[in-house]
């Protein structure tokens, strides 16, 4: 692993839906090419044959009932967490 | 420092407005994001009219701000939440006041709980307890310095690998990382969802088993929870026997910390423990492992923050084109943004069997190794840290070197074992030194059971 390129950073951006400044961009290569070329370290583990651990926990298939939980939350409160609603709808810009 | 059995029986008016002093007092920590005075009051006049009943009744506590908590904002120390006001609370929290305990502030941390210093706070980093010009540690940094300063007897944080046990390490105090699924989660903003813990700090051994009996145990609002398993029997432990993992007190530990964990292990040998030497290769991987698995889970769990329906949004958005990335990109500190790109590459087509699907393999492998480990021993134990709290601003240029602080304590998270780190001393600098306990699943109360025997000798 040599180093990630700003085009490579504008790329994982893009994937992140973040709007990077020009500065920011370069910071982040540098700071990712650092990490990059640590975590490289585990290409020296063989793990041939092994299978991967998703969790931890023996827990699988959690049921419950399909019943309508309002966890005392109402439609007001989430307009009101909402950076923007006219009190009915949240509201976003315009599309076009 | 104070215990919780100092607030019991004394009016609750009294414990809070005295807890809130003292907050205030400590102001210059920047510990502290929010001081949650009305509802504590009303709370505390409530359990002084016998209203509110309890084994915590009017004993003040302080709650990592990355908690849902009323009477005030939840901001996990982001701009992005900087205004956020949760209509819940976590369950945590609502456990903690149904025993009569009191919340009182929300506690700094590392925006989104990334980072072992809290100097990636969006509000400035909290100074650790015992030398103002260092670090906290983190990320559950203000909930270690409230406790180790007194202000409360104990303070709820959330450990993904290594945020609790780490700056409990950094400031003289216990601290609890229970076994995964053990408490629940619901409230509490995600970060890894794999190894997302939640536990606490006290400053001694038997609050932290009050502490497990109340807040473990299922939860329907969060399915990741097992069953109560916690059985409170921590007197009369017997004689365990501890393998000192050696890649735990190696090279990379400094020699101040590794005599600090040398001098505890000594008094466990005369304590009659047998205390013998073990080596698990495979741990030396873990954090390699750690920066792929968490930055892959974190990616995916900040992707709900979209300037939509909660959190921040940009205020120059022209078109709907810029509200996410304008949102994002205001909302989140730096290394948010590092560990949210790092999780976008790893989890890339293309990268994915090399990185993530490589990393949870060696997952595996390193479960194995622990396994293994426990055939021969109850309990394994090394440093928590390989330094003790470093300067303010010694390791925020490089992330690497700021990553190397959680090389000891994400082994464990990855295997979802419990973990405590014990306060053992203080090094020659003068500085707190924790040692690092682990067993078993569900085995937690050995743990606290050790410490508190190791706790007693020291009288």
């Amino acid at each position: 692993m040599d180093s990630i390129s700003i085009s490579d950073v504008q790329h994982l951006a893009k994937l992140s839906s973040l709007s990077l400044s020009e500065n920011e961009t370069e910071n982040l290569r540098l700071d990712l090419t650092r990490i990059l070329q640590y975590i490289e370290l585990l290409k020296e583990l063989d793990t041939d044959g092994v299978d991967p651990t998703y969790q931890v926990t023996d827990l699988c298939n959690i049921f419950r009932e399909d019943e309508i939980i309002d966890y005392k939350i109402t439609r007001s409160d989430l307009l009101n967490i909402a950076p923007d609603s006219d009190g009915e709808s949240i509201r976003v810009p315009k599309v076009l | 420092m104070s215990s919780i059995i100092d607030f019991l029986g004394n009016s609750a008016y009294e414990n809070v407005s005295n807890a809130i002093k003292l907050a205030k007092k400590y102001e210059y920590h920047n510990a502290i994001l929010h001081i949650t005075e009305k509802r504590a009051l009303e709370a505390a006049q409530k359990v002084d009219s016998g209203e509110i009943k309890g084994k915590l009744a009017g004993v003040p506590f302080i709650v990592k701000d990355n908690f849902l908590a009323f009477d005030g904002p939840t901001t996990a120390a982001s701009k992005m939440l900087e205004n956020f006001n949760s209509p819940i609370q976590a369950t945590a929290v609502e456990k903690l006041e149904k025993e009569g305990a009191i919340c009182i502030g929300k506690a700094n941390l590392d925006a989104f709980a990334h980072g072992g210093s809290t100097e990636n706070s969006a509000f400035g980093p909290t100074l650790n307890a015992f030398d103002k010009t260092r670090v906290a540690g983190g990320s559950s940094g203000g909930s270690a310095v409230s406790v180790a300063l007194g202000i409360v007897p104990f303070a709820l944080g959330s450990d993904t690998g290594g945020s609790i046990r780490q700056p409990a390490s950094f400031n003289g105090v216990y601290g609890v990382k229970p076994t995964y699924g053990a408490i629940s989660r619901y409230g509490v903003v995600a970060m890894a969802s794999s190894t997302d813990t939640i536990g606490f700090f006290t400053t001694n051994a038997n609050d932290a088993d009050l502490l497990m009996n109340i807040l473990t145990g299922k939860d329907t609002n969060d399915m990741t929870t097992i069953e109560s398993f916690y059985n409170s029997n921590i007197e009369n432990i017997g004689m365990k026997k501890i393998g000192i993992v050696k890649e735990f007190l190696e090279d990379g530990v400094d020699s101040s910390v590794r005599d600090v964990v040398n001098k505890y292990i000594a008094k466990l040998e005369s304590a009659g423990h047998i205390v013998e030497q073990i080596s698990i290769p495979i741990v030396k991987y873990a954090l390699a492992m750690y920066y792929i698995i968490v930055p892959a889970e974190v990616s995916s769990n900040l992707a709900r923050y979209d300037g939509v329906r909660y959190g921040l949004r940009s205020k120059n958005i022209k078109n709907i084109g810029d509200l996410y990335g304008m949102s994002r990109d205001e909302g989140f500190e730096t290394e948010n943004k590092r560990r949210i790109m790092i999780g976008s590459y790893v989890l890339s087509s293309g990268y994915f069997d090399a990185y993530y699907l490589k990393a949870q393999k060696a997952r595996t492998i390193l479960i194995d190794e622990f396994n293994k480990a426990f055939e021969k021993y109850d309990v394994l134990i090394g440093a928590v840290a390989p330094t003790t709290a470093f300067k303010i601003g010694e390791n925020t240029s490089d992330p690497v070197k700021m990553y190397m602080s959680d090389m000891l304590i994400v082994p464990a998270s990855l295997a979802g074992l419990p973990s405590i780190s014990v306060p053992a001393g203080l090094s020659i600098e003068g500085l707190p030194v924790g040692v690092q306990l682990i067993t078993k699943q569900k085995n937690d109360a050995l743990l606290i059971g050790l410490a508190n025997q190791m706790e007693k000798q020291n009288v």
